[in-house]
């Protein structure tokens, strides 16, 4: 039924690009095997491009809905007591990271 | 009483026959003693559903008659509970209580139901097996050494297993239909923005539906009836006027027409499976309903389709974990980027960061128009493909899944095998359409699933030719082995 | 070599609206930090965006008010980086489809040139929340009261040629979005931020050099100068053979430097795609209809009105109708005094020198547009002189009271009494014979230089409380009584 036009090759450095992208580390000794588990998926989904899709109008939602839009109103009370009991690390009010320099 | 139905309990509750509380100290004494065998939950509240079934009892004595009062229940632990660990499965989350419900949670704590706990599934529901839980693997009631199926597994374990009457699931590829197809339970995955997703950790925003777990089609017609419905707070969710899904139950089905499409009974289905599938549609037939061929053409691409959106979606939904604001952090990070990188790297599982990764590849600079724009562009095929043939019937049947329920770790080492065990779930989501599956007989003793898909907005049909072919077979009575004790 | 200078602004734009883009937390400034931080804006899991209407109104009120195509379908889309004070890691913005298309408006300077400034585009997005790196042992602290106000990103076409250009387009921008009231304009709280596009090329050149971006410039003031700055650091490495490397900078303006935010610049891949929380915005063209017959005035129409109606110059007209408050202030002004001149020249010499000398706003002057009407009307109708009324002014500056009152208190009220005035006119002419003598032997010209002498000194005797135009025809009459005498 599918016809596959390419396969796609990744590359284990284009791999650590978007690892770093997301945030994410990929550890040396599996570095070879996530690559080549991506390759097959992209494999997969390479069956796409042989689709014609020239005329075709993105689906962004399955029922085409349109936005809805919101009064403005202020709704939400103050609740920060809350968040920051659950947050790993705050102090006066602020929520904490390692310094960000610029 | 945990082999009634929660008709059948709800009657039992007004009549004074048993209390609330002892129904559910009935179901967390089950718990205690199955759940070991299954791990289908994730946490239990004891004190919290004893405290809510004491409530319930209260409002029953004072005459109250809410089809779901006093009935247990628990949530995929994807839905987000105030003051009860929300974990979705995973370790970046194993320490989060959120301090606000879900807009299901909250319809259903309204309703009087009385909440026992979190079930397991697959981290961030990305699978198939229930295998990718921070917590361990949920395993099937019908035979332990198999999955229960994902990613609502431990939802389905615990219906199937008869720890809980009631359960909720969510759904963004087949995660309702197939575990309740490898358990031998009733789900229903609902029209894309019937029930509400605020509160529901998103995997892939487009594609999650939450919904219904139960033994039986009214079952799930009274959990649908709790939570579908509008909800001002979730951009997606419709305005659509919400039916009463019981009333149309009874209806005989004479007139129905149902398609068979030609591409969900080729090759890849599994012939004993094909063959109890056929057998339910046969019963359908014998109530009055004329099976029609029909045919999907784009089906088979609803595989890239799915693994192009769903994991380009579910790479950015997942950027909001960053050790920062709640979730887990790392010890001691070095500076900024470690304090990402550690957090996200520790807290994330395997399959987790694959499907990351490749969303990010997918939405990266010169991929988009390649990926995720020609999914969409074949998204919109897929549901033509749907529309074109509801012109001609008035639901589509077929199987579930290939086959039933396979072994724990036969497919983690190869995903893209296990991926293709959703071709007949996914391009409902796509399409964004409401199934179902229901009970349609066993294999070696393990349920096979019989699926049925119905236009947008057509819920209450699917319940009623579920709820018909209920009422002519047994096979949602099955108990698994173990479940009888 | 003569360079010429080209520059693009963005201008991130802050939306007066009460609660987030996409949230119902408040968007007031100044409150304890995560205060006005609710689940949405903190990206707790579950949450979902909500688009706010009156964001989307005022976005289509700038489009109208700078002549643009609206958008009737517009996109949000995920703009997606990792950053401690962007909770979700994706901005919430418009991409490929903003709501405001091409448009444009014309900026006045002060040589009284006139120039049309493109809008590329205009498009709605979600503000990020502070990073504060003081005082948390080598920690950055984050408050995310900010995150979720709704920005408009306004982005101009590369037409402005020098700062002077850049700043007039600033405050033509700013007037235009305070008169439509979709942005109090607050630069000090930072509801106007400016990035600013900067390159250099051969004057004559068609072809656009490597361009750096200036980010986060937050006053008139500090736009000039790092423009200045910038344009003298691209000129010398120009000029030393060297190549301008096209990236983002950040404006010290303790330092009054530039410099560069490698940070930032680390392989940026936002990886845009359309938000899936929610759907495509699409608006009626009813709709847009009815809020373009609801606009208020805006400044250029106002300046017409002011030359048409009011006769006032060009100059006078764009000064008093740029701003709102000051136009509203000057007519106020000019109908409660009924002469539109005298107002326009009160308004901008006195009240808006005693703001400027007092480092005030308009809001907060102590003379409102009333009181100052009825002190015009004084000069007017001739019950004080202008040069009185100066004196009168600063009177009521200081609180002394209403014109009437301190004219009354002061004794300042006018000597129209024309007996009286014969009198001290009779009188200076008997004092000061060599002057009349002087007068009488001149011809036409010089008599109007020399009768200003005996004007001053009536006015002295008078203590400045002489009316000037009753004054001048006495002394004419009695000089040529005296004329007359002289030739008998």
């Amino acid at each position: 039924m599918l016809t596959v036009v390419k396969v796609m090759t990744v590359h284990q450095d284009d791999i650590e690009k978007l690892a770093e992208l997301a945030r994410v580390r990929i550890p040396a000794e599996e570095a070879a095997e996530v690559t080549a588990r991506i390759a097959t998926i992209l494999g997969l989904v390479d069956q796409l491009q042989s689709v014609d899709t020239a005329a075709v109008e993105p689906m962004a939602n399955p029922l085409d809905a349109v936005q809805r839009l919101r009064a403005d109103a202020v709704t939400e009370a103050n609740q920060r007591e809350a968040f920051q009991a659950i947050a790993p690390a705050v102090e006066n009010g602020l929520y904490l990271v390692p310094k960000v320099i610029e | 009483m945990h082999d009634l139905s929660v008709a059948a309990l709800a009657l039992g509750l007004r009549n004074r026959d048993f209390s609330s509380t002892e129904l559910t100290q009935h179901c967390l004494q089950r718990i205690r003693a199955l759940d070991p065998h299954y791990n289908s939950f994730i946490s239990v509240d004891e004190v919290g559903a004893l405290d809510a079934a004491r409530q319930a009892d209260a409002r029953l004595a004072a005459g109250e008659t809410a089809p779901l009062l006093g009935i247990p229940l628990a949530h995929k632990d994807i839905f987000c509970t105030s003051g009860l660990r929300t974990s979705c499965g995973s370790k970046m989350l194993d320490n989060f209580i959120p301090p606000y419900d879900a807009t299901v949670t909250r319809r259903l704590r309204d309703a009087g139901t009385v909440l026992l706990g979190k079930t397991n599934m697959d981290e961030f529901a990305m699978g198939s097996s229930s295998e990718t839980s921070f917590y361990g693997s949920s395993r099937n009631p019908w035979d332990t050494s198999r999955v229960p199926g994902g990613s609502s597994g431990g939802s389905a374990a615990a219906v199937a297993a008869r720890l809980v009457p009631l359960a909720t699931g969510t759904d963004t590829g087949g995660s309702i239909r197939q575990p309740a197809s490898f358990c031998g339970i009733t789900g229903l995955k609902p029209t894309y923005g019937r029930v509400s997703r605020l509160g529901m950790v998103a995997y892939a925003s487009s594609l999650d539906q939450g919904g219904p777990m139960a033994r039986t089609a009214e079952d799930c017609a009274l959990l649908l009836n709790a939570i579908a419905g509008f909800d001002p707070q979730d951009s997606t969710s419709s305005e659509q006027p919400v039916e009463d899904y019981t009333a149309q139950l009874a209806q005989p089905l004479s007139g129905l027409r149902i398609g068979l499409p030609r591409e969900y009974f080729g090759e890849g289905l599994e012939q004993a499976t094909g063959e109890r599938v056929r057998a339910a549609l046969a019963l359908l037939e014998l109530q009055g309903a004329t099976l029609v061929d029909i045919t999907l053409p784009h089906t088979g691409l609803s595989i890239p389709t799915y693994y192009i959106i769903a994991p380009a979606e579910a790479s950015t939904n997942l950027s909001r974990y960053d050790g920062v604001r709640y979730g887990h952090r790392c010890e001691n990070p070095r500076n900024l980027h470690d304090l990402y990188t550690r957090s996200r790297q520790e807290g994330f599982g395997e399959e987790v960061k694959r499907r990351i990764l490749v969303g990010t590849y997918a939405l990266s600079a010169g991929y988009y128009d390649a990926y995720y724009r020609k999914a969409q562009q074949v998204r919109r095929l897929i549901r033509q493909d749907f529309l074109d043939a509801f012109t001609d019937v008035d639901v589509i049947a077929g199987p579930t899944t290939p086959g039933p329920a396979f072994g724990l770790g036969a497919k983690t080492s190869d995903p893209v095998s296990m991926y293709l065990e959703d071709v007949y779930t996914l391009a409902v989501n796509l399409a964004g359409l409401p199934a179902m599956s229901v009970p349609a007989g066993q294999v070696n003793g393990l349920p096979v699933g019989l699926q049925l898909i119905g236009q947008h907005f057509d819920e209450s049909r699917l319940l009623n030719v579920a709820h018909q072919l209920q009422q002519a077979s047994d096979w949602h009575l099955q108990l698994p082995p173990e479940a009888g004790l | 070599m003569n360079w010429e200078v080209v520059i693009g602004l963005e201008v991130h734009l802050q939306l007066a609206t009460e609660s987030k883009i996409f949230s119902g937390a408040a968007t007031r400034f100044g409150a304890e930090p995560n205060t006005q931080a609710c689940a949405v804006d903190l990206a707790m899991p579950g949450m979902l965006p909500v688009l706010n209407e009156q964001a989307v109104r005022y976005a289509v009120m700038f489009g109208l008010g700078i002549g643009a195509e609206i958008g009737l379908r517009s996109v949000f889309d995920r703009k997606n980086y990792f950053y401690p004070d962007l909770p979700k890691g994706y901005q919430i913005s418009q991409f490929q489809e903003p709501i405001v298309g091409r448009g444009h408006f014309d900026i006045q300077l002060e040589d009284g040139s006139v120039r049309r400034i493109g809008i590329t585009r205009a498009h709605l997005e979600e503000d990020a929340g502070k990073s504060l790196h003081e005082d948390f042992h080598d920690q950055t602290g984050i408050d995310l009261n900010r995150a979720g106000t709704p920005l408009l990103e306004i982005v101009s076409e590369p037409d402005l040629r020098s700062a002077e250009e850049a700043v007039a387009y600033l405050k033509t921008l700013h007037s235009l979005v305070t008169s439509l009231g979709i942005s109090d304009g607050n630069m000090a709280e930072g509801s106007m931020r400016c990035d600013i596009n900067l390159s250099l090329r051969p004057a004559g050149s068609e072809t656009l050099g490597t361009r750096a971006e200036i980010k986060n410039v937050n006053s008139f003031r500090f736009v000039e100068k790092a423009i200045h700055h910038e344009v003298e650091r691209q000129a010398d490495i120009l000029e030393s053979g060297g190549k301008v490397v096209q990236e983002t900078r950040l404006y010290d303006a303790d330092r009054d430097e530039t410099r560069s935010m490698r940070s930032k610049e680390v392989a940026n891949d936002y990886r845009y795609f359309p938000e899936p929380d929610l759907l495509p915005v699409v608006i009626e063209q009813s709709w847009v209809d009815s809020i373009r017959a609801s606009l208020p005035e805006l400044p250029a129409a106002r300046r017409e009105r002011f030359i048409a109606d009011y006769g006032l110059g060009a100059y006078d007209a764009t000064v008093l109708a740029a701003e709102r408050p000051l136009a509203e202030f000057y007519e106020a002004v000019a109908k409660g005094c009924g002469d539109a001149k005298i107002a326009a020249n009160w308004v901008q010499v006195e009240l808006l020198g005693q703001l400027n000398r007092n480092d005030l706003q308009l809001s907060e002057s102590p003379v409102h547009a009333p009181a100052l009407a009825v002190l015009l009307q004084r000069i007017l109708d001739g019950s004080i002189s202008g040069k009185i009324g100066k004196q009168v002014f600063e009177a009521m500056w200081a609180g002394e009271g209403d014109a009437d009152s301190i004219i009354e208190a002061r004794g300042l009220r006018q000597v129209s009494d024309s007996s009286a005035l014969r009198a001290m006119v009779a009188e200076v002419i008997r004092d000061n014979p060599e002057q009349v003598q002087q007068y009488l032997a001149a011809d036409e010209g010089r008599r109007k230089k020399l009768s200003g002498f005996f004007v001053g000194q009536i006015m002295k005797l008078s203590r400045g409380q002489a009316n000037p135009q009753m004054v001048s025809n006495l002394l004419n009459e009695q000089l040529a009584d005296a004329g007359k005498n002289g030739d008998t």
